[in-house]
C-alpha cells in the first residue's frame, strides 16, 4: 500500500499502552506479537470505560431517570461513531457478544426464516440450496454454516486454496452457482493475513442473488474499511482485536436486510408487543439485542475507534505492512524455517505464520515465551486452512500499530534460539 | 533459565528417540485423541494378556512434551498388571495437575518425574496427558466400557 502520510511515532503510541512496558518470565521485556488473537488497550479506552462507569452507569433503553438517559446516549453514541468508522449507517450495526455471535445471528436468522412471515422469504434455505464458504475461514465463519446446512438440508460448498494460501478463484461460477443462498468469506485471513478480493466475490454472489457475509475481524482493526463501498450484505467483527474491550462484537447488516431478518436470541428489549399468545419484534438493531446489553464495553469500543481514527487507518496499515515485509525477509533468511501462505506481502495484512523444521510450534512458542516473545501457536481456529498448507499447526506472529522493527528482529533471533535449543541448527 | 526446567534432558531424549513408537498388531483396542487447541494427535493401541499390559504401540504428531510423555508411558506400563499401570497413570496425572507443588516418586514414575517442571505451565499439561488419556480410553474400550 502506498501512502503519503507521515509514519507512526510508535514510541509515543506505546506510552498509551501500559501493558507493553511490563516484563514477563523473569524480567524479560514483553514483545507482544499476538494482536491477531487479542489486542492491547490504550489508557484512552480504559479511561472511557471507567469514566462511563463512574458517572453514567445505568441500564440502557429502560428507565426514565437521568443516568438511564445518559447511559443510553453513551451506548448509542458509541454505535454512531463505530458506524461512521466502518462506513455504515447508525441502524445497521448490532452489538453482539463477539464476532462469532454475529455469524450465528445471521445463520440462525436464516434458519428461523422457515417459520417466519413472508418478509423473511428471501432468507429461507433448504434442500437444493447451497451455502458457500472458503477453506481459509476461521472456525467462527465456518462451523455456523456447517450447522445451518445440517439443520436445513442445504449443501455446503467451498472455495479451495492455491498452494500459497490464496483463494483459488479460477472458476468462481462453478462454486457460486444460482443455487447459492449465501456466500460467507473472510476479508483477511487470521492465519496468513491474505486479503481477499471482496469485489470479485460480491459480484459473483450478486449475480446469482446470494447474500454475502464478511468476516471483518482482521480487516477492520488494521485497514480502512467501508462496508457500503464493499457492498457486502453482512459483516461481523470484534472489539478486542481493535484496541477495544472483550465481550463486545459488531454485526453489520444492510438496513433492508436487518429489517427482514428474523431474530436469533429472543427475550426482553427486542420486542414490540408481547401477549401470552405471541409477540412481535422491535425494529433493528434492537430486534437483535435481546436482554440487557453490554454498556461500558460499547463505550470502550467507541473510544477505541476514536483512537484509531486519530492515528489513522492508512498509517496503521502502512506501518504493519513494513513490519510484515521485515518479518518475511528476516524469517526466510533462517535456514529450516518454512513460511506458510504467500512468500510476499502483496494484498496481505500483518500476520506471518511459519514452521521450524524439527521444532514443533508448541515448543517453538515455549522458547519464544521464555525470551518474552508472545506469539500464537496451534491452528489458530483455522484447522482446514492448515491442512491445505500441509501443516499440522504453526507459529503465528501478528502485528499492530504498537509493534516495532526491533520486535521483528527479536522474533527472528528467538527462532534461531529455538533451533539451537532443540539442536536443529 | 526456566526453559531447562521444563525441557529436562530426559524429555528431549525421549522426544528424539521415542520408545515403543509405531502401531503394532495384534491389539485389543485403539484410541485416537486430539488436543483441539493445537491439533496434536495420538493414536494408541493396547494389548492385554491376562490382566497384564503386554504391549502399547502408538503413532502421532505432536510437540516434544506430548511425544516424550507417551514414550515414557510405554516404559511405565508395558509388562505391568493393569492395576499397577493405572496407579502409575494416577500418579502421573496428579503430578501434572500439581503446578509444581508435588515431589514425584521416582520409584513409581521413573523417567516420568522429568515432567514435574511441565506442570508449572498450565498450557502444556494437556500435551503431557494426551498419550495417557489415549491409554485410559483404549483400555476402557478393550473392556467394552467405551
Amino acid at each position: 500500500m502506498t501512502t503519503t502520510a507521515a509514519p507512526l511515532d510508535v514510541a509515543a503510541l506505546r506510552a498509551d499502552f501500559p501493558i507493553l512496558s511490563r516484563t514477563v518470565r523473569d524480567g524479560k521485556r514483553l514483545v507482544y506479537l499476538d494482536s491477531g488473537a487479542t489486542s492491547q488497550r490504550p489508557t484512552q479506552v480504559l479511561d472511557a470505560e471507567r469514566a462511563f462507569l463512574q458517572t453514567a452507569n445505568a441500564a440502557v433503553h429502560r428507565g426514565a431517570h437521568q443516568l438511564a438517559e445518559e447511559a443510553t446516549d453513551a451506548y448509542e453514541g458509541a454505535r454512531q461513531r463505530i458506524a461512521d468508522f466502518v462506513g455504515a449507517d447508525f441502524g445497521e450495526l448490532v452489538f453482539t457478544k463477539n464476532a462469532t455471535e454475529g455469524f450465528n445471528l445471521v445463520a440462525y436468522g436464516m434458519g428461523n426464516a422457515a417459520t417466519s412471515g413472508p418478509e423473511a422469504a428471501r432468507f429461507r434455505i433448504g434442500p437444493g440450496d447451497e451455502i458457500v464458504v472458503t477453506e481459509m475461514e476461521h472456525h467462527a465463519n465456518l462451523v455456523p454454516w456447517q450447522q445451518l446446512a445440517a439443520r436445513t438440508g442445504a449443501t455446503l460448498k467451498w472455495f479451495q486454496l492455491t498452494p500459497d494460501g490464496r483463494l483459488d478463484l479460477s472458476d468462481v461460477d462453478s462454486v457460486i452457482t444460482p443455487r447459492a443462498k449465501v456466500v460467507a468469506f473472510t476479508h483477511q485471513s487470521n492465519v496468513t493475513g491474505v486479503v481477499n478480493p471482496v469485489d470479485v466475490l460480491v459480484a459473483a454472489a450478486q449475480k446469482v442473488g446470494a447474500l454475502t457475509v464478511l468476516d471483518a475481524c482482521q480487516s477492520v482493526p488494521h485497514s480502512p474499511v467501508d462496508f457500503h463501498r464493499l457492498g457486502v450484505d453482512f459483516a461481523s467483527f470484534s472489539g478486542h482485536k481493535m484496541l477495544g474491550p472483550s465481550g463486545i462484537g459488531v454485526l453489520y447488516g444492510r438496513r433492508e436486510l436487518l429489517e427482514a431478518l428474523p431474530p436469533f436470541i429472543t427475550g426482553g428489549s427486542m420486542i414490540e408487543l408481547v401477549k401470552m399468545e405471541g409477540s412481535t419484534f422491535a425494529p433493528p438493531p434492537q430486534r437483535f439485542e435481546a436482554g440487557s446489553p453490554m454498556t461500558s464495553q460499547a463505550v470502550g469500543l467507541g473510544a477505541a475507534v476514536d483512537y484509531l481514527s486519530v492515528v489513522g487507518m492508512e498509517r496503521i496499515n502502512a506501518h504493519e505492512h513494513a513490519l510484515t515485509v521485515a518479518a518475511l525477509e528476516g524469517l526466510s533468511s533462517v535456514q529450516g524455517v518454512r513460511l506458510l501462505g504467500p512468500a510476499d506481502a502483496v494484498n496481505r495484512g500483518g500476520a506471518v505464520p511459519f514452521e521450524i523444521e524439527g521444532v514443533h510450534p508448541h515448543d517453538a512458542g515455549q522458547v519464544l515465551d521464555s525470551l518474552g516473545i508472545a506469539v500464537r501457536v496451534g491452528h489458530h481456529c483455522a484447522w482446514p486452512l492448515h491442512r491445505c498448507l500441509n501443516a499440522q499447526s504453526s507459529v503465528r506472529a501478528t502485528f499492530y500499530l504498537y509493534n516495532t522493527l526491533d520486535e521483528v528482529d527479536a522474533l527472528v533471533d528467538g527462532v534461531r534460539e529455538a533451533q539451537k535449543f532443540f539442536g536443529v541448527a | 533459565m526456566q526453559l531447562q526446567q521444563m525441557y529436562q534432558e530426559i524429555i528431549l531424549d525421549h522426544y528424539k528417540n521415542p520408545h515403543g513408537r509405531g502401531l503394532r498388531d495384534p491389539f485389543d483396542a485403539e484410541s485416537f485423541q486430539v488436543n483441539p487447541t493445537c491439533g496434536d494427535e495420538v493414536t494408541l493401541r493396547v494389548k492385554l494378556d491376562g490382566g497384564v499390559v503386554s504391549d502399547v504401540s502408538y503413532d502421532g504428531q505432536g510437540c516434544s512434551i506430548s511425544q516424550a510423555s507417551t514414550s515414557v508411558l510405554t516404559d511405565l506400563v508395558v509388562g505391568k498388571p493393569l492395576g499397577e499401570a493405572f496407579e502409575k497413570m494416577d500418579a502421573f496425572v496428579e503430578l501434572m495437575q500439581s503446578r509444581g507443588q508435588i515431589e514425584p516418586d521416582e520409584d513409581v514414575l521413573e523417567d516420568g518425574i522429568a515432567f514435574a517442571g511441565v506442570s508449572k505451565y498450565p498450557a502444556r499439561v494437556k500435551c503431557a496427558l494426551l498419550g495417557w488419556m489415549a491409554f485410559k480410553d483404549a483400555v476402557a474400550r478393550s473392556q467394552g466400557a467405551a
